[in-house]
């Protein structure tokens, strides 16, 4: 047989559409419904890391007046809070949920090309979190190692958790490895097989560019979690020593021989880095397809938007050592980190200014989405800012173990991609229910939750400067701090409790929407993408009814001079469109 | 970690220039008339949705044997490290598997041609032969074993039932696939076409496995 291609081939093929409850939402293949799946359960751990971090902020703030945190306690909460909000909630959202929902739409496809793989992805990401939350309740508890679970504390005596909670956190992070790599076969091929007639890869929205450069840097990024994590095992079950010194721990030899903790390092932050552009790359290509459609304007640069994405992906994996300046290293190398690190920020930068220059002289909506995305610039140049400190060898050591630090990730890693996942969620919401959500409750989740964490973080900097150690279940012997600096502390606590409860109003008002909404429009946002142009709304199995859609025209052509409305779909000819051209590109 | 850099490098080069020549002077805001295979894979205009996954995962996989030979590298110059001496059984073991790959190869040819005839005794043969290696492998493992080299003995043994192991699950991975194609042949039952897709996607992933072995038979004697 002579292959034909996927879009094609599309009439020979038989769509059978699921008929009942089990297989159209339980096992479901449809790439909207897993998507919907991976959210939910992303959503679902996240609040639970949510819970923790309020807890970890109580002790901080009010120390020793809640009994029930103990240091134990406080280090299992730190652990799984890095690890549940970094791994399960935002790589899981932004790949699993984003990527599922928009890649085929966006794509012009009927779904993933291979649907089976996609489901089964899901549910072995499941498995993976029952296993993690699983170990909450094991004797002994969860691990708390920290969340880069660094040898040979992780396992040795004196760590909570080290019998079944590190072993269920590194069978937990094996088995989210297998999950991942089934989705992201799926997000690759699809998005180079299975687009529309005319989806040229320079005509795709830059979310699936985001997508599809984080998938790539997620598969070849966490084999390195995936060795570390069975060295581990091996060396906590087996008595192997890849990872472990020849230490005496209370006082009994374990029978570690001489391996090397800076090993482990290496292979972890080898993932590690990656990891945060995983998590910044979906962000940025939605943040800038949010901007373009509520600013009414073309995205700025978009082949050097594509090209920036690529650049940062690639960079990405010559930068981990700078998570490691305080183990030591030989200076070049350090050199050699820092020079790379820094060059990171030029496309970075680059992405920085197009948003700003999208903006400039648009016609912006304040709507909700564009809010959160504004807010999301902001964020992110702040966090940016205080990365190029620490990726300097020596301001970074003074500050590595410093609350600036703290500062710097939530800042850039943690707020800025939830302030994108928020914005994402109230743009597509329509699209994904029908119905539309309450813009007053919406635009007050936003303004309470930007101004909230940056009443949580900007003071971490002062205090990080002033020398406040991270990691710290209690201040201990700080005698060179100010007493105000427990003040500080306090306030930090309470912004953090009010912008934990801040979020009730999102949930309230999704599900206010889910219930009494009123019903949207297709096309509320006057998008030009493909999702928004679906036959049916909210989009049906098979996404696009009896024809797949014909895409003529890049996914920016908004404010194009000489038409009558402000955006044209990407699905609409030349020679249809609502009126004459007067300019020949010169957009 | 520089293997695992050079590894990389060379996919990172790959994709890099394969985007380049994709989205070099690419104009996307223009009304360009775009031809009816522009939006295919990077393969041409043909659905090669199945082998590219396929690449994709060969390219996952590499990134594994990488990291861990980087380990290798890394932990072999520390001080507890002492070379082991390989099972001489490892060498029949690597025959085999190379012929496995031959005669998997010849199968795949036979697909293609459309001599059926062929199909069946091909696969056989190569299953027999993969299957050979891994019970080889196993029987090394008992080997050393009997000879009180134990994982626990020393770093490089550790790292030698390691690369093995994990060499040697997906090889058994491979097999799973196998035999669903060979049991589409043996039965009479299944599409040829899929049938032959399904053995030319074989035959890469057992010639990468090959590739594999012989990178980590080679390191293994050499250090």
């Amino acid at each position: 047989m002579s292959y034909v291609a996927y879009a094609d081939r599309d009439h020979e093929q038989e769509h059978h559409d699921p008929d009942t409850f089990i297989t159209k939402y339980i096992w479901s293949q449809d790439h909207k419904v897993i998507a919907i799946q991976y959210g939910l359960t992303a959503i679902f751990v996240g609040l639970i890391a949510l819970g923790l971090s309020a807890m970890m902020r109580l002790q901080l703030g009010f120390p020793d007046d809640f009994a029930f945190i103990n240091p134990e306690n406080y280090y299992q909460f730190i652990t799984m809070h890095g690890m549940i909000m970094v791994i399960y909630l935002l790589t899981a959202l932004f790949l699993g949920g984003f990527g599922n929902y928009l890649i085929p739409l966006m794509c012009g496809s009927r779904d993933m090309v291979f649907p089976f793989m996609n489901m089964l992805s899901y549910w072995v990401y499941l498995l993976s979190v029952i296993i993690l939350i699983a170990s909450f309740f094991v004797p002994g508890g969860s691990t708390g190692a920290g969340w880069t679970l660094y040898p040979p504390q992780a396992i040795s005596p004196g760590t909570p958790g080290i019998d079944l909670g590190i072993l269920m956190m590194l069978a937990s992070l094996a088995v989210f490895i297998v999950a991942f790599t089934m989705g992201g076969l799926n997000y690759v091929t699809t998005v180079l097989q299975a687009r529309c007639k005319g989806m040229t890869l320079m005509r795709l929205p830059l979310s699936v560019w985001g997508i599809f450069i984080a998938t790539i840097l997620g598969l070849l990024a966490f084999p390195a979690l995936l060795v570390s994590a069975i060295m581990m095992l091996f060396d906590k079950t087996l008595h192997t020593s890849f990872f472990m010194p020849a230490i005496s721990s209370m006082g009994i030899d374990p029978g570690y021989t001489g391996g090397s903790p800076i090993l482990f390092q290496h292979l972890f932050w080898f993932f590690g880095h990656p990891e945060v552009y995983i998590v910044a790359l979906p962000a940025f290509g939605i943040v800038s397809d949010l901007i373009s459609t509520h600013a009414r304007k073309n995205i700025f640069g978009y082949r050097m938007m594509v090209w920036a994405i690529i650049m940062i992906g690639g960079l990405s994996f010559i930068v981990w050592a700078h998570h490691m300046y305080v183990s030591g290293m030989n200076p070049y190398f350090g050199f050699f980190f820092a020079t790379t690190t820094l060059i990171i920020a030029v496309p970075t930068a680059i992405k920085v200014y197009n948003w700003v220059l999208t903006l400039w002289e648009g016609n912006i909506h304040l709507r909700v989405p564009m809010l959160f995305s504004i807010g999301f610039i902001f964020t992110f140049i702040h966090g940016g800012l205080t990365g190029l400190f620490l990726g300097n060898v020596t301001i970074d050591l003074p500050l590595s173990d410093t609350y600036f630090v703290v500062a710097h990730f939530h800042m850039v890693m943690g707020v800025s991609p939830v302030l994108v996942v928020f914005g994402a969620i109230y743009h597509w919401w329509p699209k994904i229910t029908g119905r539309m959500y309450n813009e007053t409750l919406g635009k007050w989740h936003f303004w309470m939750t930007f101004l909230g964490t940056y009443a949580i973080y900007l003071p971490m900097h002062y205090l990080g400067f002033a020398g406040v150690p991270r990691r710290y279940f209690a201040m201990g012997n700080t005698d060179f701090l100010p007493d105000s600096a427990q003040d500080l502390n306090a306030a930090i606590t309470m912004s953090a409790l009010f912008v934990a409860a801040t979020q009730i109003l999102f949930f309230v008002n999704m599900i206010w929407s889910l219930k009494k909404g009123p019903k949207s429009d297709p096309n509320p946002w006057d998008a030009t993408t493909l999702e928004w142009q679906t036959p049916d709304h909210p989009p049906k199995h098979g996404n696009w009814g009896h024809h797949l859609p014909e895409v003529h025209r890049w996914a920016y052509d908004y404010s194009v001079p000489g038409y009558k409305d402000d955006f044209i779909p990407q699905n609409v000819p030349a020679d249809a469109a609502p009126a004459g051209r007067e300019h020949d590109g010169d957009q | 970690m520089t293997i695992a850099l050079g590894f990389l490098a060379i996919i990172l080069a790959t994709l890099l220039g394969w985007l380049l020549k994709q989205t070099f002077n690419a104009a996307p805001w223009e009304m360009e008339v775009v031809s009816d295979t522009a939006h295919y894979g990077p393969l041409g205009g043909t659905d090669k949705s199945k082998l590219i996954a396929l690449l994709t995962l060969l390219a996952v996989v590499s990134s594994f044997f990488a990291l861990i030979l980087s380990a290798y590298a890394l932990r072999m110059d520390l001080g507890d490290w002492v070379p082991m001496t390989e099972p001489q059984l490892l060498w029949t073991n690597t025959v085999m598997l190379i012929v496995a790959s031959g005669v998997f190869q010849w199968t795949r040819n036979a697909a293609v041609k459309g001599q059926q005839g062929r199909l069946q005794p091909g696969l056989l043969i190569t299953g027999v032969l993969t299957l050979g290696f891994v019970l080889g492998q196993f029987i090394a493992w008992q080997q050393l074993q009997d000879a009180g080299q134990f994982i626990t003995s020393n770093p490089a043994n550790a790292f030698f039932y390691f690369l093995t192991g994990a060499h040697a699950v997906h090889i058994l991975g491979g097999l799973y696939v196998w035999a669903r194609a060979t049991l589409k042949v043996v039965l009479g039952t299944g599409d040829s076409t899929m049938i032959r897709r399904s053995i030319e996607l074989c035959t890469i992933y057992w010639h990468f496995l090959l590739l594999v072995w012989l990178v980590l038979f080679g390191l293994l004697l050499s250090t």
